[in-house]
């Protein structure tokens, strides 16, 4: 078996690993125990494995984890521990906008990617931006309004 | 009560799980629509090194390897023959993904092919070759009566009927009749169907991803033939249901498995392997309704076939709720409905959202349209005319309609501006969709209520958590009755070694028929908690209350904990009460039910751009009629929820087989609607008439709706000048239409 050699930042924290060429992300971050990202299409649809690498959102199903080195890999178990994470929970509790839950910490990710460009500016903008996370429970109704709720507090306390 | 957990990522779902010791399963699917197996050689698969086991057939000779909760007409894997295209002949557990999925390819399969049905007519011509033969073994859990005896590849038949119809058609001076189509779709539940089984000497233990868990634990213990005290299904957080993870799915697969290779394996589908796992009904129905010219309708008459597959899965149920579902909520004079369920060489259709009334409210409700625009009668006066009163009869012998029709269609239809024009009226266009749904399943549910030496109270129940907030109202009922708040209750996941029974979690029925019996708990407990303070002060305990987590007496107050050692004459011990909800006369029979009508209304304005055939869905209505709403958002969010599903049905979703073979097996090829789907206006109205069985009067909700914005789009579309009879209205569907008609 042939292994590479790989050094980057998983949740902040300086990591090195071998990893198979073949070895996806998802597989990578799963047996490692970060089970946030969840499996389902398999073919970069659904969104519900999305990390961030470099602050930008990817389908970690589609992603080689030996081309990690050097970038910056976040995911919902870094995601929680970063003050941001508060006005993202509020928002999807007080919006009901979790529902059976599968998809929830995907669609968290590309939120915080697209709040750091500062891409949210209308509804129509929140709706393409989310269009790569699909959710079958709420509707989007409730994530998309929570993201407006996000947008408001992120722009009222800078 | 659980969105912090599953926002943090730290909701646990069985694909999660690691269990020590366990290996990975892999199925072999066969390439065959319909075929004899010659032989299957598994030596160079056995030989390979990290594989510890191989399952074929020809292990299960010492059970009896048929089950179906319905009809036991399928094997844990292929015996002898398959019967469409993806069923499961061979099982490989191997101590990693790829070693199994490696031995897959050595497995060495002969067939012989025989003569194949993979549509609805080639199943049901004359010399249809059968897919099954020999007398019906009936399921445990159909609960649909004495089920018929199998006439050709028609494995169920449904029919009922009232007043002379072909009399009432004849003398009609209105009769619209037509062909219709529904598409087969799939679920599409985002964590796929997951299974983890052990088989140890004194229990059989699963980790599932099942919305039944007990009837899973009933369908093992027959299997394998033992008590079902000794099977053990755990289901933690469920990934989405939405029926494609109700009744049996893998878990047979894996306990065979596991059985043979003496240690715990995982079998997880891809979503192509969860599209030939189970879909909804592909449906064709002959319909038609007659009326007067002064708007009064008077008879329908309807045949539907629904196409369940190669095994029977849940069809006979999904056929007798379609053929509920069929006349439609209309006073009619007379009513003759067929329903019939096919056998076909096509991967089993199961349950999925509101079954039968989504196959049928969209047919009923164009025709009803259609009687409109003959009789130049406005179509929502003419529904306000002729819709059912409460206390009417939907079906002879069955529970008499329980909710206000009117005033729901009245809600939808002002909603939406009726009485206002849409201003492009030819390229847009308004529909409403009425219509019932039998729902509750049989109401068995059983529940315990704990309350800990802690104060905190702690509910045993076995719904399923799927997204639908189940474990957040069954916390509310209970903290209602305990006068605590609802953070201090606790629910968790079912594991039927400690959880009482529950029939399912589907039919809508968890805040009605599981949430009645988790408020009888939580109420034996609040009198067990009155009566002790009752001894302590020695005064009657109509003289006390509860509240904040304590008994009250005048300006005296006992916290729980202080109660609880009181009464135990120490620290610890725990106060134990349970509730349970069985049928009202002992019956429980789907015959003599529902256990309600879930109302399913809405309303939808469309915009059809004649140049490219697109529909797009501008705004929707629907009525949540749910007696009681418990937790008002929740029940929205259900609502929304259904109807971008709904969108999904009407619109573009349809599961494509090629000749018996899965054409579009992946989510780039299978589309399910994203945000930018998403109508500019989507509402539900909540309707709280307290008419439900449930707790305070509540029913159930978030199917109907689903059914309700296929029929309101559907009508829509047609009053946008397009020809309607077959779903999904792709663009060159509607295109097409629209050019006929120009």
């Amino acid at each position: 078996v042939s292994l590479a050699e790989v050094g980057f930042r998983l949740n902040g924290r300086p990591t090195r690993a071998s990893v198979r060429h073949e070895e996806l992300l998802l597989d990578f971050l799963r047996d490692r125990g970060l089970t946030g990202a969840k499996r389902s299409c398999d073919a970069e649809v659904c969104g519900v494995c999305t990390v961030l690498v470099d602050g930008a959102p990817v389908s970690a199903c589609c992603y080689l984890a030996c081309e990690l080195d050097g970038r910056d890999v976040l995911t919902i178990e870094g995601l929680v521990t970063l003050p941001a994470f508060a006005v993202l929970e509020e928002a999807f509790v007080r919006r009901a906008a979790v529902q059976c839950g599968f998809c929830t910490p995907g669609m968290l990710l590309t939120i915080h990617s697209l709040l750091q460009d500062a891409a949210l500016t209308t509804e129509v903008s929140i709706r393409e931006g989310l269009s790569g996370n699909l959710c079958r429970c709420t509707g989007y109704r409730a994530i998309v309004e929570a993201v407006v709720d996000i947008v408001a507090a992120v722009d009222r306390h800078g | 009560v659980d969105a912090r957990e599953k926002l943090r990522g730290q909701a646990e779902f069985v694909g999660d799980l690691r269990i020590p010791d366990m290996l990975h399963g892999s199925v072999l699917r066969s390439r065959c629509v319909h075929a004899r197996i010659a032989s299957v050689d598994t030596r160079a698969a056995c030989a390979l090194p990290g594989v510890a086991a191989v399952l074929t057939g020809a292990d299960l000779a010492d059970i009896d390897p048929y089950y179906g909760h319905a009809i036991r007409d399928r094997p844990v894997v292929a015996i002898d023959r398959v019967r469409f295209a993806g069923e499961p002949v061979a099982i490989v557990a191997a101590e990693s993904p790829a070693t199994a999925e490696a031995a897959l390819t050595l497995i060495d399969v002969q067939y012989e092919e025989l003569p194949s049905a993979c549509t609805l007519e080639s199943a049901l011509a004359l010399d249809a070759p059968l897919l099954h033969t020999g007398p019906v073994r009936e399921g445990e859990a159909h609960g649909l009566g004495k089920l018929p005896e199998r006439r050709g590849n028609i494995c169920y038949q449904y029919r009922f009927g009232s007043g002379k119809t072909e009399r009432v058609f004849s003398e009609a001076e209105v009769v619209v009749e037509g062909e219709y189509t529904f598409p087969s779709v799939y679920q599409y539940a985002m964590e796929t169907h997951t299974v983890i089984a052990q088989y140890a000497v004194d229990e059989i233990v699963l980790w599932a991803t099942a919305q039944h868990p007990f009837l899973v634990r009933g369908e093992i213990a027959a299997l394998f033939g033992i008590p079902v005290s000794k099977v053990r299904v755990v289901v933690p957080y469920l990934g989405g249901g939405f029926g494609s993870k109700s009744y049996t799915k893998l878990e047979p697969m894996a306990v065979a498995i596991a059985r043979k290779a003496g240690r715990p394996v995982r079998l997880v589908n891809s979503v192509h392997d969860a599209m030939l796992t189970t879909r909804r009904h592909g449906m064709r129905c002959w319909m038609r309704t007659a009326a007067n010219n002064d708007g009064r309708l008077l008879a329908r008459q309807v045949t539907l076939w629904l196409d369940t597959g190669a095994y029977a899965d849940n069809g006979p149920r999904v056929t007798a709720t379609a053929g509920d579902a069929a006349p439609g909520p209309y006073a009619w004079n007379a009513v003759e409905v067929e329903a019939l369920c096919v056998y076909t060489n096509l991967p089993p259709s199961g349950s999925y959202r509101a079954f039968g009334a989504t196959h049928l409210q969209w047919i009923g409700e164009l025709q009803v349209d259609e009687v409109a625009r003959r009789t130049r009668i406005d179509r929502l006066d003419l529904r306000q005319r002729n819709l059912l009163r409460r206390g009417g009869t939907i079906r002879p012998g069955a529970r008499p309609l329980d909710a206000d029709l009117p005033g729901d269609v009245a809600r939808v239809a002002s909603a939406i501006g009726w009485s206002t024009p849409a201003e492009t009226p030819k390229q847009v266009g308004r529909g409403i969709g009425v219509g019932v749904l039998a729902a509750g399943a049989q109401p068995v549910s059983t529940a315990i209520a704990r309350l800990e030496a802690d104060g905190q109270v702690v509910i045993l129940v076995g719904t399923t958590e799927m997204g639908q907030g189940a474990r957040t109202v069954m916390a509310q009922l209970a903290a209602e009755q305990l006068g605590l708040a609802v953070d201090d209750v606790r629910v968790r996941g079912t594991d039927t070694r400690f959880t009482p029974y529950d029939r399912s979690t589907g039919a809508s029925r968890s805040t009605t028929v599981a949430g009645l019996a988790v408020q009888r708990a939580a109420q034996e407990l609040r009198r067990r908690v009155l009566d002790i303070a009752s001894d302590v002060w020695g005064v009657p305990a109509d003289r006390l209350q509860i509240s904040g987590g304590a008994v009250r007496y005048e300006t005296e107050q006992l916290s729980y904990p202080d109660l609880l050692t009181r009464y135990f004459g120490m620290a610890g011990g725990e106060l134990i009460a349970h509730g349970e909800v069985r049928p009202e006369a002992g019956r429980g029979s789907f015959a003599s039910g529902p256990v309600f009508w879930e109302v399913g209304v809405a309303a939808a304005e469309v915009a059809v751009d004649a140049d490219t055939g697109v529909v797009q869905l501008r705004r929707v209505f629907t009525v949540a009629d749910v007696g009681k709403a418990i937790n008002p958002l929740l029940v929205e969010r259900q609502d929304h929820g259904a109807t971008v599903q709904g969108l999904g049905n009407a619109l573009f979703e349809e599961i494509l087989f090629d000749e018996g073979q899965l054409a579009n097996g992946t989510l780039l090829q299978y589309r399910v609607p994203t945000t930018l789907d998403l109508p500019d206006v989507m509402e539900s109205l909540i309707v709280e008439n307290a008419d439900g069985p449930g707790p305070d009067g509540a029913k159930g909700c978030g199917e109907g709706a689903l059914a309700a914005v296929v029929a309101a789009i559907a009508t829509a579309v047609a009053d946008a000048g397009v020809h309607v009879d077959t779903l999904p209205l792709t663009p060159e569907r509607v295109w097409r239409n629209i050019s006929k008609e120009g």
